[in-house]
């Protein structure tokens, strides 16, 4: 998952990376082929440029490695708002096909089987970069026809990269556009939660290379590893 | 002018029950001493605000200190939950806990308004989504464009509490690195307390330093380690491992009860909260 993210970075993308797999995504297309890709941390941090992955979205690495660091207030309003950002990074507990999020609760809001984190940036973020990527793994738990909760919307969600494969909207809907070797549609739809379109032209990912798994174990976090 | 004194004095001076009070910090910097001196002071009805609650505002919550919780995204960075304040909103243990839920370009601009002194805050947000029905958000046209903007209260807190590097005899207090909102919460609140890990003589430049000139603080109180498990850039390093372990403790309410009783209540101050999580090897 992280590797296609990664792929689809370039040199000069500015992207606001949120912690987990966007980190890594992001991280390792600066060490493979876009080392020019700029890493901005919602906490303030812009060109970070950590040697190891950092646990949380502050780590002390992110702000001595940035070219400059500023506050929360200016990074949402100057920053974000000012729409100096190409791509968010995204992820949730539930998407539907339109690809707008829940990040917030299970169940209803007011008696909610499960209080989920909230929004943090989301809202915004779906709102003021240019296109949203986001990472979620597949099932139908996460892929529903209805989200409990509109977090946040998918206007801008130009790809989403599961552990199964890739979606892309075409014709206003999340579309199975590539799976990654070994599976198949019938699996990535057996894993949705509503009837799953598939691209005619559907086609497989290119896994990893030599080089990009090397990148990806050499990122090791502190304290915690991450899946 | 502030004043410097112990923690105990300006938490017992500064705070009184049923009082609004930001104890921020974006990762970095966070007042968990004092919000360890809140719990062990017994303050009631508190009205918690933070961009980001982590682990200080899941021990308060879990201690039945707050009604109401203000905040854009509470968790544990980079491990999931926080179990108290789950069990807060999902089951009303140990008592039912408000909720005022905002993003946080909203919560940033709202403490912005707060240090401006303007009524509300205005940003290009909370357009669709459920949200908006959810929490106190308005529409506001702009006079010059028509352009419909969102419009957040300003937050205005009775209490703010940050951690800051450094102050010095007058108490000016100085603080570099990721910085947050602490700036604009400080400004933002009737009172403040500020806890320093040192005072110092003359305050050095740093690079990319804020200062709160002492006028604007109401009390200093030197609390080394005072962040833990959060960092003080330039003195200690975020405990990551105590976040982790912090997901276990706080997951079953007797293990966090036993654990705060420990290590909080049955402790007066950092340095001897430290020794009784050294004795335990949870100081990392």
């Amino acid at each position: 998952m992280a590797v296609e993210a990664a792929r689809r970075l370039h040199d000069g993308t500015v992207c606001f990376v949120g912690i987990g797999l966007p980190s890594i995504a992001a991280n390792l297309a600066r060490r493979t082929h876009a080392p020019g890709c700029v890493l901005v941390y919602e906490s303030g941090t812009i060109g970070s440029k950590p040697s190891e992955l950092p646990l949380s979205i502050g780590d002390g690495e992110l702000a001595d490695t940035a070219d400059a660091v500023v506050s929360v207030p200016e990074m949402f309003a100057y920053w974000l708002q000012g729409g100096r950002i190409d791509v968010g990074f995204l992820s949730a507990a539930q998407i539907d096909r339109h690809g707008n999020l829940n990040s917030t609760v299970i169940g209803d809001y007011a008696h909610p089987d499960v209080r989920l984190p909230g929004g943090g940036g989301a809202p915004e973020i779906a709102l003021a970069v240019s296109d949203v990527f986001v990472l979620l793994r597949q099932s139908p738990r996460a892929f529903v026809e209805r989200l409990d909760f509109t977090t946040s919307l998918g206007d801008n969600v130009r790809v989403v990269v599961t552990d199964l494969g890739v979606l892309e909207p075409r014709e206003g809907e999340l579309t199975l556009v590539a799976v990654h070797p070994g599976v198949d549609a019938e699996q990535a739809r057996a894993a949705t939660g509503w009837s799953l379109a598939v691209a005619d032209d559907l086609r497989e990912t290119v896994p990893p290379t030599d080089l990009e798994l090397r990148a990806l174990r050499a990122l090791r976090t502190k304290g915690h590893e991450h899946g | 002018m502030a004043d410097i004194v112990t923690l105990a004095e300006a938490v017992h001076g500064l705070v009184h029950d049923g009082d609004t009070v930001a104890l921020e910090g974006f990762t970095h910097l966070i007042p968990n001493a004092a919000g360890h001196e809140l719990i062990r002071q017994g303050q009631r009805d508190l009205t918690l605000v933070r961009m980001t609650p982590d682990v200080v505002y899941d021990q308060l919550i879990g201690m039945g200190a707050a009604r109401k919780l203000v905040f854009s995204w509470g968790g544990n960075p980079g491990v999931g939950s926080l179990h108290r304040l789950r069990d807060a909103v999902e089951r009303g243990w140990p008592a039912p806990l408000e909720l005022e839920e905002h993003s946080h370009a909203g919560m940033a601009a709202a403490y912005a308004a707060g240090a401006a002194k303007l009524p509300f805050g205005v940003l290009r947000g909370y357009r669709g989504g459920d949200l908006p029905a959810r929490t106190r958000v308005a529409t506001v046209t702009c006079p010059f464009t028509g352009e419909e903007l969102a419009a957040v209260p300003a937050q205005r807190p009775d209490v703010a509490v940050i951690h800051a590097q450094r102050a010095d005899r007058q108490g000016n207090v100085q603080m570099w690195g990721i910085l947050g909102v602490q700036k604009e919460a400080v400004l933002a609140a009737s009172r403040s307390i500020v806890t320093v890990e040192e005072v110092v003589d003359r305050l050095e430049p740093h690079p990319g330093a804020a200062v709160l000139p002492a006028w604007v603080v109401d009390a200093v109180a030197v609390v080394p380690g005072g962040a833990h498990p959060s960092y003080a850039h330039g003195y200690y390093e975020r405990a990551n491992a105590f976040y982790v372990a912090w997901d276990a403790i706080s997951r079953d309410r007797e293990r966090f009860l036993a654990w705060m009783r420990r290590h909080v209540l049955g402790t007066t101050d950092v340095a001897e909260y430290r020794a009784s999580l050294a004795a335990e090897a949870l100081l990392v």
